[in-house]
């Protein structure tokens, strides 16, 4: 089969590669029909991610077909249309039967401080991801669930991760009637999380980020007022200033370990990885929040140390709220919404690309080129 | 005192605009007003009859390899993938990552950032030895290049601008020392016989 594979920072290319094989009774192999480039597959490609082995498969975000299942697998069959969480989880660990799918403790013997994800290093389990024509779904039973008849590829491929990481943000906010939230990145999930924070009662909504062409998205999908940091000399002071002097309510970063903004920290984190992330977000949502406050962390950060203001946030007395994104939670809620017709999730797809051309997907998407906002790749196209 | 506002005083901000003024402009606004009634609430909430496993611990998959693993864990986890084994010097160092040092010591994660540096160099160096050698246009993006990021530069002031000029040389920089150091070594081994 074609796969993009992994071969060192900065370089990706398609090779064939064996297609994968029943390795476990509760195992699906899915043909994979449609997969997207997430933010956080940047981190990887960047070469951020400790124990990113040469010849992975990236590719955390997909739907596909069945193509064949494992003898204990009970729920699906050869044939099913399926959409399948980023998490790869057992549903029976300690973890899992609370709820928290993302922090499978049986699943990733290389760490025990994160749950499997496909596609995302050795940190992460090891397994190989869904930028590829097929792909190994562990645990058929507990993460893939067939995709509604009603629902178009493009808008179940992003609930496998973007749409449920930015509506789980907002959660995490524990946003109130009339609170203001301020998003910091405006990505996919700052996009999606500014547009669920108005599910939640938000009286105001501010998304913030460097790049014009995403804040006017911000306007247009998530109905936020937006702010261009780049223009600014001190944007948490503008923060200040937009809200009486007394903070947000409540800040969600989603931008994760690659933030712009701080020349220091994007060079000793993204580039020189000193640091487990770039925490500039981070520090800005600590600083931008009010006294008593609640800042919500989507982004991903690697397990290396981060430079973080924790004395503001300490001093502040400030809620810090943040987790991997137990993504099928989230599921029966947010197809209630689409269906309502409340928002389209695929309205920020800007890039459609066949997986042969997946090296300038991410060229594209890594470097902010030609307005990309998402990047779907499809295989065999 | 009428300029003074909060925080400096205690008074409840309004809700401008109103939830029915939201309510008519963004359509869902308010949908998941009570937060009791969202679906991550609360975080933790036992019920591992919901999940779909019908198993109290899951069937081990086969260890058609030793499986490393971290020391932080009891028991190997019965479910792993299994791509790209450990393998020469970057395993071993892999290796002694996870058999030596637990997920809290820096030891850990600096040996695996060291092993993936050896694994790509030595992938590097086959590759360019190769019949299939690495394609630094087809395979790094940059063909997309092309007049985009001048346009988007001319257009909007960005942030990540002001790294632009070093990222290359941080990028590429240990690469090209790498080689420049590795062909001195071999020019020196030369001269000496």
């Amino acid at each position: 089969m074609q796969a993009m594979v992994y071969r060192g920072p900065y370089k990706i290319r398609v090779e064939e590669k064996d297609i994968p094989r029943i390795e476990h009774p509760n195992d699906a192999i899915v043909r994979v029909v449609l997969a997207a480039i997430c933010g956080s597959d940047l981190h990887l490609y960047h070469g951020m991610m400790p124990d990113t082995r040469i010849g992975t498969t990236f590719g955390h975000e997909f739907i596909g077909v069945v193509e064949e299942v494992g003898s204990s697998v009970q729920r699906l069959k050869r044939g099913d249309r399926v959409m399948v969480p980023f998490n790869v989880y057992c549903g029976s660990c300690y973890f899992c039967a609370r709820g928290l799918y993302s922090n499978c403790h049986n699943v990733n013997p290389n760490a025990t401080a994160v749950g499997g994800i496909y596609g995302y290093s050795h940190t992460t389990g090891g397994y190989d991801g869904a930028q590829a024509e097929f792909v190994r779904v562990p645990f058929a039973d507990v993460g893939p669930q067939v995709i509604p008849d009603w629902m178009a590829d493009e808008d179940a491929v992003l609930l496998t991760d973007a749409l449920a990481t930015g509506y789980f943000a907002a959660q995490l906010g524990d946003i109130v009637e009339g609170d203001t939230v301020v998003v910091f990145g405006a990505g996919p999930v700052g996009l999606y999380a500014a547009r669920s924070a108005w599910l939640m009662g938000a009286g105001r909504v501010i998304v913030i980020d460097h790049l014009e062409y995403r804040l006017a998205k911000a306007r247009e999908f998530a109905y936020a007022e937006t702010v261009n940091f780049a223009e600014l000399d001190d944007v948490v002071l503008e923060m200040k200033r937009q809200t009486d002097y007394l903070g947000a309510d409540v800040v969600i970063d989603a931008a994760g370990a690659e933030a712009d903004g701080s020349l220091l920290q994007q060079v000793t984190s993204a580039k020189l990885k000193l640091q487990g992330g770039s925490p500039t977000a981070l520090n800005w949502a600590i600083d931008s929040v009010r006294k008593g406050g609640t800042v919500s962390v989507a982004g991903a950060y690697g397990p290396v140390f981060s430079a973080v203001k924790f004395g503001d946030a300490m001093n502040k007395g400030l809620t810090l709220r943040m987790n991997q994104t137990p993504v099928k939670r989230q599921w029966p809620r947010l197809f209630e919404h689409i269906q309502q017709g409340y928002f389209r999730p695929s309205d920020i797809v800007t890039h459609r690309i066949p997986l042969e051309h997946i090296a300038d997907g991410y060229h594209l998407f890594s470097a902010k080129l030609d307005d990309c906002i998402k990047v779907l790749v499809r295989p065999g196209a | 005192m009428t300029d003074v506002n909060r925080p400096y005083v205690a008074d409840k901000p309004a809700l401008l605009p109103t939830g029915e003024e939201l309510r008519a402009r963004i359509p869902g606004w308010g949908a998941d007003l009570d937060r009791k009634d969202r679906p991550s609430y609360p975080r933790e909430r036992f019920d591992p009859g919901a999940t779909g496993a019908h198993w109290e611990f899951p069937e081990r998959q086969e260890e058609t390899y030793p499986r490393e693993r971290s020391i932080e864990h009891g028991i190997l986890p019965p479910v792993f993938g299994t791509v790209a084994p450990l393998h020469g010097l970057s395993g071993l160092l892999r290796s002694t990552a996870y058999k030596r040092y637990s997920e809290a010591r820096l030891a850990h994660w600096l040996l695996l950032i060291a092993g993936d540096r050896v694994e790509a160099a030595g992938a590097h160096l086959r590759s360019t030895m190769s019949l299939h050698p690495d394609d630094p246009v087809t395979e790094t993006g940059v063909r997309t290049e092309r007049v985009d990021i001048e346009r988007a530069a001319i257009r909007s002031r960005r942030a990540d601008t002001s790294h632009r000029w070093i990222d290359p040389l941080l990028v590429a920089g240990p690469w090209v020392i790498t080689g420049w150091i590795g062909y001195r070594i071999v020019r020196s081994l030369l001269g000496r016989r």
